[in-house]
């Protein structure tokens, strides 16, 4: 008896406790504020975190081998990023001539074990069941630039907008234009089989419709200074008068440029793509045909390191609130001319 | 080369015996107006591109300065490959090939354009360059000629390294330069005409009167028409072998010199595929790939044609993928023109 009401009492004190922690618990609940506050949005601590040192992480890295100045500034920008990180060890790997040699390099790779892996490919599409094996290894791959059919064989994908560089070089055309519906436009695009090309060109003609305008003269050339020269030329015979000329690629605008001045011609203005450092210069000084180009930056590399480091050491990006680093990132393609080269002068990359 | 037209059609076997024996017929009947016969049938192809031009492009075609002006393009942009088909067509008719003619060129472009080369001054760039071309066309002819290596794979080895170097000397920058000088190359005129198209025309003029003027060029069509008996005539086939090379390497670094002052740049892409346009040209111009036979002149069209129909797809504003596709079969129907007509039909029938 004695034992079954010790029990009770034992019950009564264990359920009287629970009552009162509850009714305490209870109370503390009614109140509506929170002690951190500010939850859901940025916190400074995960801009803190995201900078802070972590632990030490291996980051393989893999491009097309540079042929001209884009992709040269690409692998210089990874390798300037991750130096500039104690944390961080950069593994490049050479990604050969062609998607099988990047393949092939990277199996490599993958076997030895980085912590993440930052890959432009040769072409997303081939590249996309290397990246998914890497994925599943449990190694973080950023893909960078060139999207791969399956988003699932990435972590991240950080890219440029091609789309929206046409538009860009199409709405400061069509404002500089406006009114002006029998204005001669020429384009030069870069290699006209290449998907990016397309996109340049398709959004480059849809932003002039707005405006009323149509491109009249089209010469591809090949991203090279030489068959930018030789696009140029041609396309200055073809057209003896032009208002406007967008050229897609910086790189074979140098070429582009030494035909106008070869043929004397100064009666059009020039848009340029890419945003090489030499491009800037004539943008800045005001010397040539160029007054403006449209970015597609390279720096999206170093972007691509910092987001590489970031998920492999499980954290967020600093200035936004979530713990992961977003999935896709397009980057703007940006404006420049003579009124803000000079904020961009330091991002220009070498031809 | 056919059979029908036989080695009498070989110049080098124009001495004075053939000569002799073709006294007496009509200019037609003789074996030596075949090369003349296929140029002047370039000719009308490079005629009816004009045509083709006039009735597309009237407004271009019709008017005698935009005409001027763009024909005067043409001929600027055939001038870096033109000079190189000069090369390249000794190289042929030797029997031999160069395939590193546009990693020559690019590898010239940038050794003359680092910055080392740019500060010693413009006349430092230009011997760069051609230097840079002949010693690398030394290596070639000295593999061939004393190595024993097939011109193919020799030079297919040079294409592969001298572009790798290129690449590792500009780390795949594109070096700029400003120049005056090299600039003016391609900005100024004499008399109306672009530098380029007259270094063009001197190269050429100068190729014209080495292959048939002197004994340098009838020891290179004896080379190519049977190199044991060259040998057994007491030409040195190696030496000879060897000097063609290097002026095939020559001529690239003079190119290289025309593409640098064209894009004020140097590049390692420069000089891309140039190898294959210069053996279609050489081609279609009727040189034989088995060596023995070809002309500067009919080159020097072969690379016009190219260039204009280029031109003429551009001023239309077309793609270029059609036009690749008729560059190929320009080369198919010339050849075939070259084998079956011009040897047995002129003959059939005027000479019956």
């Amino acid at each position: 008896m004695s034992a079954s009401s010790a029990d009770m009492s034992r019950r009564k004190l264990l359920l009287g406790g629970a009552a009162v922690g509850a009714g305490v618990l209870l109370a503390g609940c009614t109140s509506n504020d929170t002690k951190d506050g500010d939850a859901g949005t940025n916190t400074k601590e995960n801009t803190a975190a995201s900078q802070a040192p972590g632990k030490a992480v291996t980051i393989g890295f893999s491009a097309p081998a540079a042929d001209h100045g884009w992709i040269g500034a690409i692998t210089a920008n990874a390798k300037a990023q991750a130096a500039k990180f104690s944390d961080v060890t950069l593994k490049v790997v050479d990604a050969g001539k062609d998607a099988p040699a990047q393949i092939a390099a990277l199996e490599t790779l993958i076997g030895s074990k980085p912590d993440a892996i930052v890959l432009l490919p040769q072409d997303g599409a081939q590249l996309t069941a290397i990246g998914k094996k890497a994925t599943d290894a449990g190694i973080i791959v950023i893909n960078l630039d060139r999207e791969f059919s399956d988003s699932a064989a990435s972590f991240s994908l950080i890219k440029g907008d091609n789309y929206g560089m046409g538009i860009a070089a199409g709405k400061f055309i069509g404002e500089k234009l406006k009114g002006k519906t029998d204005a001669v436009i020429g384009e030069i695009p870069g290699i006209d089989e290449l998907q990016l090309t397309k996109d340049r060109s398709k959004g480059f003609a849809d932003a002039l419709k707005t405006y009323g305008l149509t491109v009249k003269h089209r010469v591809a050339a090949g991203f090279t200074v030489e068959s930018g020269q030789k696009a140029a030329a041609n396309l200055l015979q073809a057209a003896p008068k032009l208002d406007a000329v967008w050229n897609h690629d910086d790189d074979q605008g140098v070429g582009v440029l030494a035909a106008i001045q070869q043929a004397g011609r100064k009666e059009f203005f020039m848009v340029g793509g890419a945003g090489s450092r030499d491009a800037m210069d004539h943008i800045k000084a005001g010397d040539t045909v160029l007054t403006c180009t449209v970015t597609y930056p390279p720096s999206m590399a170093s972007s691509a390191i910092i987001l590489a480091r970031l998920a492999a050491q499980g954290k967020g990006m600093g200035d936004l609130v979530e713990l992961q680093v977003p999935k896709l990132i397009v980057l703007q393609s940006e404006t420049i001319t003579k009124d803000n080269v000079d904020k961009y002068l330091p991002l220009g990359f070498k031809s | 080369m056919s059979t029908a037209t036989t080695p009498s059609a070989d110049p080098v076997e124009l001495s004075k015996g053939a000569a002799s024996s073709a006294a007496g017929q009509s200019w037609w009947q003789r074996d030596s107006a075949d090369s003349a016969k296929r140029n002047l049938a370039l000719i009308g192809v490079l005629v009816l591109l004009l045509v083709i031009g006039a009735w597309t492009r009237s407004d271009i075609f019709l008017d005698i300065d935009r005409l001027w002006s763009n024909e005067l393009t043409v001929l600027t942009q055939a001038s870096s490959i033109g000079v190189i088909v000069v090369g390249m067509t000794f190289v042929m008719i030797s029997g031999g090939i160069d395939l590193s003619v546009g990693a020559l060129l690019a590898l010239a472009s940038v050794w003359c354009t680092t910055v080392a080369t740019q500060d010693l001054g413009p006349a430092a760039m230009v011997f760069t360059a051609l230097a840079v071309g002949a010693i690398a066309g030394l290596v070639n002819g000295g593999l061939i000629a004393y190595g024993k290596l097939v011109p193919f794979i020799a030079t297919l080895a040079m294409m592969l390294s001298a572009r790798g170097l290129a690449q590792n000397i500009s780390g795949s920058h594109t070096q700029i330069t400003a120049d005056p000088f090299i600039k003016s190359l391609a900005g100024d005129r004499l008399f109306g005409v672009p530098y380029m198209v007259i270094i063009f025309v001197v190269v050429t003029a100068l190729g014209w009167v080495l292959l048939n003027r002197t004994t340098f060029g009838r020891r290179t069509i004896a080379i190519g028409g049977n190199a044991e008996a060259a040998r057994l005539a007491g030409i040195n086939v190696r030496l000879q072998t060897l000097l063609l090379y290097v002026l095939s390497g020559l001529c690239c670094g003079i190119a290289a010199l025309m593409v640098v002052s064209q894009t004020t740049s140097g590049s390692n892409t420069h000089g891309d595929l140039y190898e294959l346009s210069a053996i279609a040209a050489a081609i279609i111009g009727g040189t034989a790939l088995t060596g023995g036979r070809g002309t500067i002149v009919g080159s020097l069209l072969g690379v016009l044609i190219f260039t204009q129909i280029t031109n003429l797809f551009i001023v239309n504003n077309l793609q270029l993928d059609i036009q690749r596709i008729i560059n190929g079969g320009i080369i198919v129907a010339a050849v075939l023109i070259q084998q079956f007509r011009v040897g047995s039909f002129f003959r059939t029938r005027f000479n019956k």
